[in-house]
């Protein structure tokens, strides 16, 4: 099972943060800096899992979530969203999408971690 | 916390910075724009939500009673005042600070702006960092002693459309204790409702564990809304036989039945020993391949962060760009030699090997040019401060309007293009752009405005810095030039040569030049640093009207693609982008015109310039010349030499400071075979022709058309 996970935000920390996170229990990752490059890194890499983030420039989460759900290659992937509400109206949008869960922000990396772990079996 | 992550956000700090302030700037002109109360406060979210997590705690608290502040802004609970924007930019240059150092800033400071700021807000909010999240996270989990739940989990119908795999989250059940597992088929009534996608199995799980209710509910957040959860306590005393209980209520579970306290009881009398108090009990997981596989993957990743590393992107220090490049040109050189060399031994086997090694040797080159390429919009978001800054302190009222902000140029370019430009849009407030009182008088908008774009021309850049100001003073320029020497009296000054008059060191007088942009800099120390940049510099202006400057830069500085040329025994380069076509020229055919070489090209007349006679070069001419038609912004020059060699890979060097001031070369560069070919600036060539053409006063237009 490909364990890989894309990383999508377009704040550099996040990124990083995550990824030092994903890094440290062993998960492989990259890193997408907006909708539009990660929909460009799906098309080309494979990926077990995406976690983004909702507001970004060029595509947004949702936006990103409804495109990956409609390929092949990640229909059936895991996609956690990375918000930094909590908000009933946020989840239900990101349900709506196709997203599989959320992590709020700010995040602890065992947190993160649990969840991604949970997810991904 | 670790430095890669704080370098980072200290990276990133400068574009949201950049980005808080072009908010606030602009909301400081229409202080009603909704989008720019919501680009600020986004700016502060992103700020403090990264701050906290690279570990600048102090900055991470100080943004967040900005970041209250603009909520009540954006909720309508405070209106923007000068006040606000004022105090915000002063916020914004402690988070700066606090980024730099978080020590820097002492806690009396901070204390009073977070009250000079909590003072706008209609009712002080003592706000606290959101950690409703974490500290579920941080609370110890109930240990006690184990207790044994039924868990009944039917997940919603499109759960794999979500890309969940329910499987995975009762493997994760049955790794909180020790768990027994059935999985149930809950079919469609009927062939014809059966969908493939859909999930119909129904999960009864019997757990024995230390954690709560709570921590089982929490593995399932994601789905509880729509699944079927039941999670049952049955026992609590730890004594429960799990595999005895397990075979005895199976079917109860799977009738969706809860065992009553006196099953439960039963169980226990059976056996009546307590169950031993467990750290690793065994369980019985699903699939043991996967659990161990993820063991491993624990295991590797313990001994090898580096090696999980290898997918993610990496940052490096830009001086190891720099040293990359210069590589680069040595291996170029190299490279050149190495072809020439296998030319001369004729050895097909190393022909192919060079042919190889060249090949790679340009990919190369350009790969690692463009990971240089930044775009330039960054350092135009730096100049919007200083331009309202500077507005403000010389009494003008000053919008200044940016497009072209993708453009990318080499990140060396730009760090030195900064200064210039930042020049030369202190010159257009100071000079260009007139006081409100004189705008309104001249029937103009009272708001003057500056516009500051980027585009890509080919193989150069444009910048330009346009003003809608009063243009630049003619009759001052032709005195002054006069005045200098500079101009004979009554001789005409096309618009190329008045920014060589304007810019020409010492041109200006401490009179036309205020505190501003008289501080020490005149416009010679921004010619000076585009010529190191190879750019050029144009100017436009008609009066009252405006004057624009357009800088026009290479894309980089290192290398170029070049076209070698022979005269004599000298070899020189050509930038290659400059090129358009070589003609044959056959000496019998030349023709004279008011001293000045002529070519026909298809019905057109193109005037050339003989290279052997600008450098003083003896010997005989060829009977059969080529001459290089260059296209230089529109105009079309030849360039007469003996012969084209053909393409070459320049690396620049450049000159000692014995040749740097000979007009007509940029640079020089080592061929392959050691020696030295130097680097002809072809612009500079044109103006020389043409300012002496003028001196014989038989200036002959250079023929001008469009080119595709």
């Amino acid at each position: 099972m490909n364990n890989r996970i894309l990383v999508v935000d377009d704040s550099a920390t996040v990124r990083q943060s995550v990824s030092m996170a994903l890094d440290r229990a062993g998960y492989p990752n990259q890193q997408a800096v907006d909708g539009q490059d990660a929909l460009e890194k799906l098309s080309t890499e494979s990926f077990g899992m995406i976690i983004t983030d909702i507001n970004m420039p060029n595509l947004d989460g949702f936006g990103l979530i409804q495109r990956a759900r409609k390929m092949d290659k990640t229909q059936y992937i895991p996609i956690l969203v990375l918000t930094t509400e909590s908000s009933d109206e946020v989840k239900s949008r990101g349900k709506a999408a196709g997203a599989t869960g959320w992590i709020v922000k700010p995040f602890k990396a065992n947190q993160l971690l649990k969840v991604v772990k949970m997810v991904l079996g | 916390m670790s430095d890669i992550l704080q370098e980072t956000f200290r990276e990133e700090l400068q574009e949201l910075l950049a980005d808080l302030e072009g908010g606030l700037l602009k909301l400081e002109e229409s202080p009603s724009d909704s989008e720019s109360v919501n680009r600020v406060f986004r700016a502060l979210h992103t700020i403090k939500g990264s701050g906290a997590l690279a570990g600048f705690d102090r900055l991470a608290g100080f943004t967040h009673h900005v970041e209250a502040l603009f909520e009540d802004v954006r909720s309508g609970s405070i209106e923007v005042s000068s006040v606000l924007i004022d105090l915000t930019l002063q916020a914004q240059d402690t988070i700066q600070a606090l980024a730099a150092d978080e020590d820097s800033v002492s806690q009396q400071d901070i204390a009073s702006l977070v009250e000079h700021l909590g003072g706008l807000q209609v009712d002080i909010i003592d706000a606290v960092v959101s950690e409703e999240e974490t500290a579920r996270d941080d609370m110890p989990a109930t240990v006690g002693s184990h207790s044994t739940f039924w868990v009944r989990f039917r997940p919603p119908v499109d759960v794999f459309e979500r890309g969940l795999d329910p499987a995975n989250l009762v493997r994760e059940l049955t790794r909180m204790g020790d768990a027994r597992v059935s999985a149930g088929y809950d079919a469609p009534a009927s062939f014809e409702d059966f969908e493939p996608t859909a999930c119909h199995v129904v999960w009864n799980i019997l757990l024995t564990t230390a954690q709560s209710t709570i921590d089982i509910q929490d593995l399932f957040i994601f789905v509880e809304d729509e699944s079927e959860l039941g999670i049952e306590l049955l026992d609590d005393s730890g004594r429960l036989n799990l595999e005895q209980a397990w075979q005895a209520w199976l079917p109860l579970f799977e009738a969706g039945k809860k065992p009553t306290a006196e099953d439960v009881n039963s169980i226990i009398a059976q056996n009546d020993e307590p169950v031993p108090e467990h750290n690793g009990p065994e369980r019985r997981s699903m699939t043991p391949d996967r659990r161990q596989a993820a063991t491993d993957r624990r295991q590797e990743s313990g001994s090898g962060d580096d090696a999980a590393r290898v997918a993610a992107s990496v940052r490096v220090r830009s001086e190891r760009l720099d040293k990359l490049v210069d590589l680069i040109g040595e291996l170029v050189t190299v490279q050149a030699r190495l072809k020439q060399v296998s030319t001369t031994i004729s050895d097909v086997d190393l022909e192919r090997i060079s042919e190889e090694v060249e090949q790679l040797t340009w990919e190369l080159r350009d790969e690692v040019l463009s990971i240089r390429m930044v775009p330039i919009g960054s350092t135009f978001n730096r100049f919007a401060r200083q331009v309202r800054d500077l507005a403000r302190e010389l009494g003008k009222d000053v919008q200044l309007l940016t497009s072209g902000g993708d453009t990318e140029l080499d990140k060396t370019v730009i760090e030195r293009l900064s200064d210039p430009v930042l020049h030369l849009l202190r010159n257009a407030i100071d000079h260009g752009l007139e006081l409100p009182e004189q705008r309104s008088a001249a029937g103009k908008p009272v708001k003057g405005s500056i516009r500051l774009s980027a585009f890509q021309s080919g193989a150069s850049v444009l910048v330009e810095v346009r003003d809608d100001g009063r243009g630049l003073n003619y009759d001052w320029i032709r005195e002054r030039a006069e005045e200098k020497g500079m101009l004979q009296p009554g001789e005409d000054f096309n618009q190329v040569g008045v920014w060589e008059l304007i810019s020409s060191a010492g041109f200006s007088t401490s009179e036309a030049i205020t505190s501003i942009s008289g501080r020490g800099v005149g416009l010679d120390v921004v010619r000076k640093a585009i010529e190191d940049l190879r750019g050029t510099v144009e100017v436009e202006s008609s009066s009252g009207e405006g004057t624009c400057f357009r800088v026009k830069l290479p894309l980089t500085l290192a290398i170029i693609d070049g076209l070698l040329v022979r005269i004599g025994r000298e070899r020189f380069v050509m930038p290659l982008a400059q090129v358009e076509e070589i003609i044959e020229q056959n000496r019998t055919d030349v023709e004279r015109q008011h001293g000045r070489d002529l070519l026909h090209i298809r019905d057109e007349i193109v005037p050339y310039l003989h290279l052997r006679r600008e450098f003083g070069i003896n010997g005989r001419i060829p009977d059969i010349e080529q001459v290089i038609i260059a296209n230089l912004d529109g105009f079309r020059l030849g360039f007469a030499v003996d012969e084209v060699i053909g393409e070459h890979q320049t690396v620049i060097k450049s000159l000692g400071r014995m040749y740097r001031d000979i007009p007509g070369l940029s640079g020089a560069t080592v061929l392959g075979d050691g020696s030295l070919a130097l680097i002809l600036d072809l612009p500079a060539l044109m103006r020389l022709e043409e300012s002496r053409s003028r001196q014989d006063g038989n200036l002959v237009p250079v023929t001008t058309q469009t080119f595709s």
